[in-house]
């Protein structure tokens, strides 16, 4: 400020800052006092909360976190349990009877459904989405779980032994099938026409006879006569329009020379009973449950 | 301009203001305020209003835990809070309106820090006695008089803002449950808080800041100097007619002198400090108590009111030039403040009216966007949200109309029927539903749905849409 150019201004009696433009000179109010107090106060409040709650952080990473901790104890950090803490003791209520309840309980009940259903959702999207999707609807290989073909069978009793043991899983329990390789069964002409009569039939047209009864001697035995596969075995149904490995002529001739089989983990063991049954009512919920 | 010679000051005393008690017309308007103001304020949370059993019967409440807002006939969801955004609107605008026709007379009479001032003031008036009586006793040394005149004061004072914080938070609670767990002090944490936070701010705000409140923290104050032109309504001192001004005797001859006395009366009365007779100054409320003490004094000399009034710049100036006074109150802003209200005000009465007790929402999925069933057909997924927003518990059917072969099921708990879904009284139902349908020729076709009350009332339409491959 350049003090020498102060003046007091005639009309208002204040002081001018000095600076002036053109003629025109500007006011230097004073502020008021009390404005001047809370600032102080406002400092003062600073320093307290310095020492009460944690604020300044340490080389040596102790306390807190690497921080000061505070007179009054108190970190987010605690708050954050408390709160989780919180939300446990809240789920446990419905928790204690959902592991009480069976499948057709939890389903008429509303509030265990609900519990089942968000807690399927977010094991569903930590578990089971690398494979399956978020949503549930697979990708080649990969089987579709919002549909209503199922390979083993998509009642609550069969998903939930699905999921438990896998699919050619390291489990014991395991389900288990394996499509021979007819690379070396039958010629490429055979394999051919076998994959024609398929594609006819899912289809819906008229037959071919050559590729019907090649189908009756090979595949009938896992796929039924009237090729609507069997779950026991988790032999896909060959009629209809949803396909694991493509539809193709091509396709399926390459699945009957060299099957793909795809593997599914046992998840017993590796999720809690209670994650393994809220995944059944999730699966069985998705729209194509039976 | 005059040299400095003063030492520098950053930071300024608050000057204590000890207004003078006055009598008149606009001191009369200014207590009829205040009663009615403070009235409303504080016994608006008793009013009932029958909604019927299942909801709260306050005419006015705003129900934070069930986020629900009553007001009369009125009653608001939080998605339509877009209706208190327009009641902000038309509060602002009506403030300009009533600023550009009558001035501040918002600050001067109506503003809460205006009347709990006022109020406070009238309680120091009341224990310590008039202007020179407080003057007097704020320069006298401690004593036991001044120690239990201004305990005393500061208590009714803290007590009155007791009473503005308790009234605050009935607006947020039924008033007369807690006005019964307040008197068995048993009150909850939360509302304790706001009440305490209020009593503070009330004691502070009309007890010590006062005017400070309206010339340095009120930016409604400052840019109400955007509203004015020269027709508005302001505190105006008649210089022509008042001055020069002087001491008067009884008897002497007003010849070649001005009406202006200079008692200081309308200096002594003004809660803001000022005096008036300097012109328009910023600090200036409007409340017109300086135009009663000067009509006041006017009387006792036998003179004509209105030497300090309600006045406008051009009518100052028209009587400088001698012409007649003119008064124009409407003019073209008055107008578009007007029209502003008038479109604001009808959207939002539209709304209330057309407000419907129903909502269907109904959002479809999008992972999977469809589902390729073994049987040819594709099946759609639906989150559907039912509002009712009546007092009653009701059973809706849904169906669907556009998509051919469609069929319609929800999927949840128990045996669900799409065809009786029920919705508790004011809630919201939340069903998860699927629509399955042969294949479609479009990839994207549309499928309405209708929703119906079985009770007979308006039927809700939703236009979706039902995919059943990649776009």
């Amino acid at each position: 400020m350049t003090h020498e150019n102060r003046k007091v201004d005639d009309v208002t009696g204040t002081e001018t800052t000095g600076h002036e433009w053109d003629g025109i000179t500007e006011l230097d109010t004073p502020m008021p006092r009390w404005w001047l107090i809370v600032f102080y106060v406002c400092i003062i409040w600073a320093v307290g909360y310095w020492v009460v709650y944690p604020a300044w952080p340490t080389l040596s990473g102790d306390g807190e976190r690497g921080g000061t901790v505070g007179t009054a104890g108190w970190t987010q950090y605690e708050e954050l349990e408390e709160a989780q803490a919180e939300i446990v003791a809240r789920r446990a209520v419905y928790q204690s009877r959902f592991d009480e309840a069976s499948f057709d309980e939890i389903r008429s009940d509303e509030a265990l459904y609900a519990f089942a259903i968000a807690g399927g959702k977010a094991a569903f999207g930590d578990n089971c989405a690398t494979c399956h999707g978020t949503g549930g609807a697979g990708a080649s290989g990969f089987p579709n779980l919002n549909d209503d073909d199922w390979l083993w069978g998509g009642s609550v009793d069969d998903i939930y032994q699905t999921i438990r043991y896998g699919i050619r899983s390291n489990s014991d329990e395991t389900r288990f099938s394996q499509m021979p390789a007819f690379a070396d069964m039958l010629s490429q002409d055979e394999i051919v026409k076998i994959a024609d009569f398929i594609v006819a039939t899912a289809a819906g047209q008229s037959v071919l006879e050559e590729g019907q009864g090649l189908y009756a001697d090979q595949c009938s035995v896992c796929h039924g006569d009237t090729a609507k596969g069997m779950q026991d075995f988790g032999a896909p149904n060959l009629s209809d329009a949803i396909w694991f490995y493509g539809s193709s002529q091509n396709e399926i001739v390459a699945q009957i020379r060299n099957p793909k089989h795809g593997i599914m983990p046992a998840w017993e063991g590796r999720l809690s009973a209670s994650a393994i049954r809220q995944l059944t009512i999730y699966v069985h919920s998705l729209g194509g449950g039976e | 301009m005059s040299d400095t010679t003063e030492p520098l000051k950053l930071f300024e005393k608050k000057e204590r203001i000890f207004p003078k008690r006055v009598w008149g017309k606009y001191r009369k308007i200014k207590w009829v305020a205040m009663v009615a103001l403070l009235s409303i304020y504080y016994l608006a949370p008793f009013l009932r209003w029958d909604r019927g059993e299942l909801a709260p019967d306050q005419a006015i409440l705003i129900d934070m835990a069930a986020q629900r807002a009553y007001f009369f006939f009125i009653e608001i969801w939080p998605q339509e809070v877009y209706y208190l955004t327009g009641i902000l609107i038309l509060a602002a605008i009506g403030l300009f309106l009533v600023t550009s026709l009558f001035g501040r007379v918002w600050c001067g009479y109506a503003c809460p820090q205006t009347v709990w001032t006022d109020l406070f003031v009238w309680v120091e008036r009341i224990i310590q006695g008039d202007r020179t009586k407080r003057l007097k006793l704020y320069k006298a040394p401690w004593s036991f008089e001044k120690v239990w005149k201004l305990s005393l004061t500061h208590a009714v004072w803290l007590i009155i803002g007791l009473f503005t914080g308790g009234a605050w938070v009935f607006y947020f609670n039924d008033a007369p449950t807690l006005l019964e767990q307040i008197v068995h002090l048993d009150v909850p944490w939360s509302v304790l808080s706001w009440v305490i936070a209020l009593t503070g701010s009330t004691y502070l705000m009309a007890g010590y800041a006062r005017e400070q409140v309206c010339t340095y923290m009120c930016p409604y104050a400052r840019f109400q100097s955007a509203m004015f032109d020269k027709d508005t309504l302001i505190i105006g001192y008649d210089e022509e007619r008042g001055e020069k001004r002087g001491k008067h005797k009884k008897g002497e001859s007003w010849e070649g002198r001005g009406h202006c006395i200079d008692c200081t009366a309308c200096v002594q009365v003004c809660p803001m400090g000022i005096d008036i007779r300097d012109g328009l100054q910023m600090e200036c409320i409007a409340c017109g108590l300086c135009v009663d003490a000067c009509n006041d004094v006017m009387h006792k000399l036998e003179l004509p009111e209105g030497l300090i009034r309600y006045d406008t710049t051009s009518n100052q100036e028209s009587r400088r030039k001698g012409f007649a006074a003119t008064f124009k109150v409407l003019r073209p802003r008055s107008f578009y403040y007007a029209t502003i209200i008038a479109v604001v005000g009808g959207t939002i009465l539209y709304g209330l009216l057309t407000r419907s007790e129903t909502e269907l929402h109904v959002l479809h999925d999008r992972n999977p966007l469809f589902v390729q069933l073994s049987d040819g057909g594709i099946r759609n997924g639906y989150d559907i949200k039912i509002l009712n927003k009546t007092h009653e518990d009701r059973v809706f059917n849904l169906v669907t109309k556009g998509l051919a072969g469609a069929t319609i099921r929800v999927q949840g708990a128990g045996h669900l029927d799409v065809h009786a879904l029920t919705v508790f009284a004011d809630s919201v139902g939340h069903y998860r539903v699927f629509i399955t349908a042969p294949k479609p020729a479009k990839k994207r076709a549309e499928i309405t749905f209708i929703l119906s009350d079985t009770s007979g009332r308006a039927q809700q339409f939703y236009e979706g849409i039902f995919m059943s491959g990649r776009p």
